[in-house]
């Protein structure tokens, strides 16, 4: 049964579709190999047995009453604790919404479900997906399977761990800042945060909503293809998902080329503070491309350098409006309440009581950032880099197809290390944040271990909004080229937990 | 509740000049909410019309009500504003537990509407313009009752129940420029602005505006300055005014209220004012220490709102005549006279006398019958007008009866005291009643002879050609009859018995 949990999904689909594995086998597999190795890992935090098991057995009975099956149908998946899922608790990763069971799936959860996708169980996440480390989770961090005493990157590190140890072979991460590809490049997964707009943010619990964007994780770039397209598409519920048919992901991903294809290089994602074992695996992609038939070109966008700092403003203050609601009113934690407390003392002790340190300091962050006389120097400033930002991606993106960096200033940082500086954990985000703010699509696959300390490097790949097609067509090429040269998935190399 | 200084009013404007902004706020009648798909429907039990969007439950989203817009669009054309070509919703953050998201979905400084006016008519048939500032697009609030306090306020309460039904209604909120020039009028231009927007809402059928019911609500803000002065004067806000009366005493009271504090050589402290209904005075609600700080900011989980200018031309074509040029059309058409108009609006008549005229009656029997006997009716059972038993159809059937002879006007005063007594139509009750005009010679001719043969004296005075006694006769014939009989053939009968030339 070892073999079953390293499938793909593709493979693991495929095997149920021809009747060589049953969907409830697949399930218990991955069951069993959660209840082996997730006491080490802590990549979930609510794992729904019975609710995964009745899952497979529906598509199983799918099958046997020859009905046609989804791609991706009977396939496990880990879901990241941030999507409401009805009847199941969600936590968002917070003491504030403990014990709460949403009365509604988010439209991922409902698109999951209705391919027959196996829902395992929710996964570990900074707290309101805040943070880059999986730290601020009031529920404990999660492992790195490469290396326990180490982060697996955050906000998704739980999703990101969940595959590196194959817990499950799909995952599904959120993306403010790079809370899917950065987890991605630490784990030697691979993660994409599709177009602002690509996938409904519905049932998705706001951190940011002008920069959240709901995305595949997986082991290969074709999975996160096949799951991309599974969640995708317009949502009426979500006014900000685009009306557009879904990029052809699935069909790019299986014709990797990247053949004449025009690759920009970003001047500004190196230099200070980039690790060299990290800047070396990544030149060492950037030639790789070349050899593939790729034409590189460095680039210069002078106003990335403001992005970290534009983030740190736009991200807080929508966070502090978005995190209003929890009150103690309707929902989740209520502190405080022995019937002699007034309703505004309740809402501050349970806020109090509810919040960790990186979520209040955000709060505190936004809601000065906000503040009139304020505002125009901070948000009003912020939206103007925002601006200039997506505007450098606009003219980089007249000369080139896709634009590559490495995903992570460095490597897997140790458990604790930067806790007490926010400034350091924040410059994890660095190469991951401008994306978001312009609202491309982007993608973090593996491109090597860092010689230094044997740890993974991711390899970003930015596409212009609503052309994520792109980014598989790359990711495949790349993927395929690395493999055949180190001979195997690099995950592999992992050590055995 | 501690008794308020107050100068007289007419002192007050003496000194004092008083400048007015109103705040309405129309809950628009769409079926759904602003942001989501739940019910409108007022009066359903509590709690009953919520969903995760309109109780604000993590990850939820809300989506535009495009009935809203239109609706939003089709009252900033009929206030003359200017309509955005795009705007944003902004998100208005502050506490409180009536709130699901503790921020209100609203806009802030790109209003849907903006820059546009109202004519009102004043009692004496003067136009005063209002100018309107913006009116834009918002959410309401859940409802709180605060239980145990002695006034229903929070202050005292020992807890409070929420009704998240309201929450997430559609608002417009309609904001007007300073209100200058009003001078001691203030109060009745006050009144005479909100009566005419709430007209105005229905005419556009975008909602009913029903002020008891909370669907529209007003606040008044109000500075006095001195005569002469141009700088405006510390401002008191009273909130949630909700009659016309109400509106021009909540005015009058202030304008006193501030003159007092002002001519004793006090400063008046910029604070929302609660109105009280029973004595019509305002007490101090919470005081604004400092402007409070909303931390408006773009409302990022929705996209902007650009109406297509095509599109908001159709809405603009589709305007309906509005309250006050219909009323000027009516009152020529009529060919009455201001007061009189006023006086048909005050008395609320106006659309059942145009309905009765639809009906097939004339304007001035419409007038007359709904004015006259049905008005006295009304305010004898203290009910409105429109609130009577009694339809335009049937209104307008008696006046037809009465043209055609069939009654006269007493016979008609008693039919129309039948069908309000629940007799059924004018028809059932003329014939349940018997009231039909006798002009039969035969049924006549029996009466006149009794009137003749019991006025001998009177008779004989006809005879001698005294035509004015033969009121005398006609009246006795009347009485015979009952009233029923037709008066102008009593006479050429009673004329032609007593061979008398009329």
């Amino acid at each position: 049964m070892t073999d079953v949990i390293k499938l793909t999904a593709a493979e693991t689909a495929a095997r149920i579709t021809n009747g060589d594995l049953t969907a409830e086998a697949v399930t218990e597999a991955h069951l069993a190999r959660i209840d082996a190795v997730d006491e080490k890992v802590h990549a979930f935090l609510h794992v729904d047995r019975e609710g995964a098991l009745a899952q497979a057995r529906a598509v199983d009975a799918q099958r046997a009453a020859g009905e046609p099956l989804g791609p991706l149908a009977g396939v496990p998946l880990a879901l990241k604790d941030i999507f409401t899922t009805k009847g199941i608790p969600t936590t968002c990763g917070s003491k504030i919404l403990e014990g709460w069971i949403p009365p509604y799936d988010a439209t991922v959860t409902r698109k999951l479900k209705e391919a027959g996708v196996v829902i395992l169980g929710k996964t570990n996440m900074d707290e309101f997906a805040m943070g880059s480390s999986t730290e601020n989770s009031a529920y404990g961090p999660t492992g790195n399977p490469w290396d326990l005493t180490r982060i697996p990157g955050g906000s998704g590190g739980g999703s990101a761990a969940a595959l590196a140890s194959y817990q499950a072979p799909l995952a599904i991460g959120t993306d403010t800042g790079g809370s899917i590809r950065q987890p991605a490049a630490v784990t030697a997964t691979v993660g994409v945060k599709p177009t602002y707009g690509g996938v409904s943010r519905y049932g998705m619990i706001a951190f940011s909503s002008s920069l959240d964007q709901g995305g595949p994780c997986a082991r290969t770039v074709l999975d996160a293809a096949l799951l991309h397209e599974v969640m995708a598409g317009h949502d009426p519920m979500d006014s900000t998902s685009i009306d557009a048919p879904v990029p052809a992901v699935v069909e790019a991903a299986r014709s990797g080329n990247v053949k004449g294809m025009r690759i920009g290089v970003i001047k500004e994602f190196a230099g200070e503070g980039y690790q060299a074992g990290v800047v070396q695996r990544f030149t060492e992609a950037v030639e790789l491309l070349r050899e593939l038939g790729a034409q590189v070109v460095e680039l210069s966008c002078p106003s990335f350098s403001y992005a970290l700092p534009a983030y740190y403003l736009i991200a807080p203050s929508e966070c502090s409006s978005n995190l209003a609601r929890f009150d103690a009113m309707r929902y989740g934690l209520r502190a405080g309440d022995d019937g002699t407390r007034s309703a505004e003392e309740v809402t501050a002790l349970t806020r109090e009581a509810g919040f960790g340190p990186e979520v209040k300091r955000r709060i505190i962050l936004g809601t000065y950032a906000l503040s009139s006389g304020y505002y125009d120097a901070y948000y009003g400033s912020a939206q103007k880099v925002r601006t200039l930002i997506t505007r450098d991606f606009q003219r980089a993106f007249e000369q080139v197809d896709v634009i590559v960096s490495p995903t992570t200033p460095t490597t897997a940082f140790p458990i604790g290390e930067r806790t007490d500086d926010p400034m350091a954990m924040y410059l994890a985000d660095l190469c991951t944040i401008p994306a978001n703010l312009a609202g491309n699509a982007a993608m973090s696959l593996p491109c090597g271990l860092a010689p230094e300390d044997g740890l993974p490097v991711g390899l970003q790949i930015v596409a212009p909004a609503l052309k994520d097609d792109r980014l598989y067509r790359v990711g495949a090429a790349v993927e395929a080229a690395f493999v055949t040269k180190w001979g195997h998935p690099l995950l592999e190399e992992a050590p055995q937990l | 509740m501690t008794v308020t200084d107050l100068l007289s009013y007419d002192e007050a404007l003496a000194a004092y000049d008083p400048v007015m902004g109103l705040e309405v706020h129309v809950e628009l009648g769409t079926k759904t909410k602003m942001f989501c798909g739940c019910s409108t429907e007022l009066g359903a039990e509590p709690n009953s019309q919520v969903c995760p969007t309109c109780l604000g439950m993590p990850g939820s989203l809300p989506v535009v009500n495009a009935t809203a817009v239109a609706s939003a669009v089709t009252i900033g054309l009929a206030l003359n504003c200017e309509i955005a070509q795009w705007c944003r919703f902004a998100r208005k953050n502050y506490f409180y537990p009536d709130m699901p998201k503790n921020f209100q979905t609203s806009q802030y400084d790109e209003p849907i509407a903006y820059n546009g006016y109202l004519d009102v008519q004043l009692e004496d048939g003067e136009i005063f313009r209002v100018h309107i500032e913006r009116a834009h697009m918002e959410e309401d609030t859940g409802k709180s009752t605060h239980v145990g306090g002695a006034t229903g306020r929070i202050h005292g309460a020992t807890y409070s129940l929420l009704d998240y039904n309201r929450a997430g209604i559609p608002l417009i909120e309609i904001v007007t420029k300073p209100i200058e020039g009003a001078g001691e009028r203030a109060p009745e231009v006050a009144r005479a602005y909100v009566a005419e927007l709430r007209e105005l809402i229905r005419a556009l059928g975008v909602s009913e505006a029903r002020m008891e019911m909370g669907q529209m609500r007003c606040d008044v803000n109000l500075s006095l300055r001195p005569n002469g002065e141009q700088k405006f004067g510390t401002r008191s806000e009273t909130k949630n005014v909700n009659s016309l009366r109400s509106v021009e005493r909540a005015a009058r009271f202030e304008i006193q209220r501030h003159a007092a504090v002002l001519s004793g050589g006090g400063t008046i402290v910029q604070e929302t004012r609660h109105f009280h209904e029973e004595d019509g005075t305002t007490t101090s609600g919470r005081i604004k220490e400092e402007a409070e700080d909303y931390r408006y900011f773009p409302e990022p989980d929705l996209v902007p709102v650009a109406p297509d200018p095509a599109w908001v031309e159709e809405l603009r074509a589709a305007l309906p005549e509005l309250p006050l040029v219909r009323r000027q059309r009516l009152r020529e058409e009529w060919g009455i006279s201001d007061h009189e108009m006023q006086s048909v609006l005050n008395a609320g008549a106006l659309d059942l006398i145009v309905a009765t005229i639809n009906e097939g009656a004339d304007a001035a029997a419409a007038r007359k019958w709904w004015m006259g006997e049905l008005a006295r009716h009304a305010n004898e059972s203290g009910t409105e007008l429109a609130d009577l038993p009694i339809t335009p159809v049937q209104v307008a059937r008696v006046a037809a009866l009465v043209a055609a002879g069939d009654l006269n006007d007493k016979l008609a005063r008693q039919v129309i005291e039948g069908v309000l007594a629940g007799e059924g139509g004018p028809d059932q009750v003329v014939e349940r009643r018997g009231l039909k005009v006798v002009s039969d010679d035969s049924a006549l001719g029996a009466a006149v002879d009794q009137a003749i043969a019991d006025n001998a004296a009177v008779a004989d005075k006809i005879r001698g050609g005294n035509l004015a006694a033969a009121g005398a006769l006609i009246g006795a014939v009347m009485k015979l009859t009952r009233g029923q009989a037709d008066a102008r053939r009593v006479r050429e009968l009673v004329l032609e018995k007593l061979g008398v030339q009329g």
